[in-house]
């Protein structure tokens, strides 16, 4: 399941819902993203989240539906958060359920770190009274890579 | 054609979104790209450093050698930094 929103969710039931009616998952793995109080200049105030609507729902859907060839999943979840948030708020959810921890670990990771390369979305830091874009991190580039096939 | 800009693209062009036609002689987004650079000002500086510029055609993302045609919802935007 793939949602886009600005309000926020409840970590507690997407994990319930992950297993919900299904009494074959052995095992749910959930990552939960923040926002920091802290940039590269400084104490955060805030971040603003910006993203292209109808890519984001496209290539979510196309990173949840890797994930479910890839591993044996019973269910997934990718919730993103968009518009400005302080300090301490939820950004976005990913979750992976299966009969197997493995599976559920990995998939979780898959999902932020494919994520985190692939969603158009772009963060805006404020900090010190201003305002600025925040550069892409070669080690997410890293990190995507890894899970290339080999 | 239809062209849209994010986060800093969008504050330097001070366009979120347009429509025209596509240029003469302009098969590729680096085609288009140089046809938008040449409108100067926020064009030119938005698009200066191209390297860190990226780009989807219909919403898939692609390099700059991708072919562009009328009718093609054309995106561009700084590497992204969801998560």
């Amino acid at each position: 399941m793939i949602f886009v929103q600005e309000h926020d969710f409840d970590p507690g039931d997407e994990i319930a819902k992950l297993s919900a009616g299904n009494t074959h998952v052995g095992g749910v793995c959930v990552f939960v993203g923040l926002v920091r109080d802290f940039a590269d200049d400084g104490a955060l105030q805030a971040m603003t989240l910006e993203h292209y609507p109808g890519m984001t729902q496209k290539q979510l859907e196309a990173i949840e539906r890797e994930a479910l060839e890839r591993w044996p999943l019973d269910a997934t979840v990718i919730i993103h958060r968009y518009g400005r948030l302080q300090p301490g708020e939820r950004i976005v959810l990913v979750g992976a359920a299966s009969a197997h921890r493995e599976a559920a670990f990995e998939a979780c990771h898959f999902l932020i770190d494919w994520l985190k390369t692939k969603a158009p979305f772009w963060k805006k830091e404020e900090t010190q009274g201003r305002e600025h874009w925040v550069d892409a991190k070669h080690t997410d580039d890293a990190a995507a890579l890894r899970w290339n096939k080999k | 054609m239809k062209i849209l800009y994010f986060a800093w693209l969008k504050e330097k062009t001070k366009v979120s979104e347009e429509t025209l036609s596509l240029p003469k002689g302009v098969r590729d987004v680096a085609g288009l790209v140089a046809a938008l650079k040449a409108r100067g000002g926020g064009f030119a500086e938005a698009f200066a450093n191209e390297a860190i510029v990226r780009v989807a055609v219909n919403q898939e993302h692609v390099g700059f050698d991708h072919a562009v045609a009328d009718g093609d919802e054309v995106a561009f935007f700084p590497p992204v930094t969801g998560g």
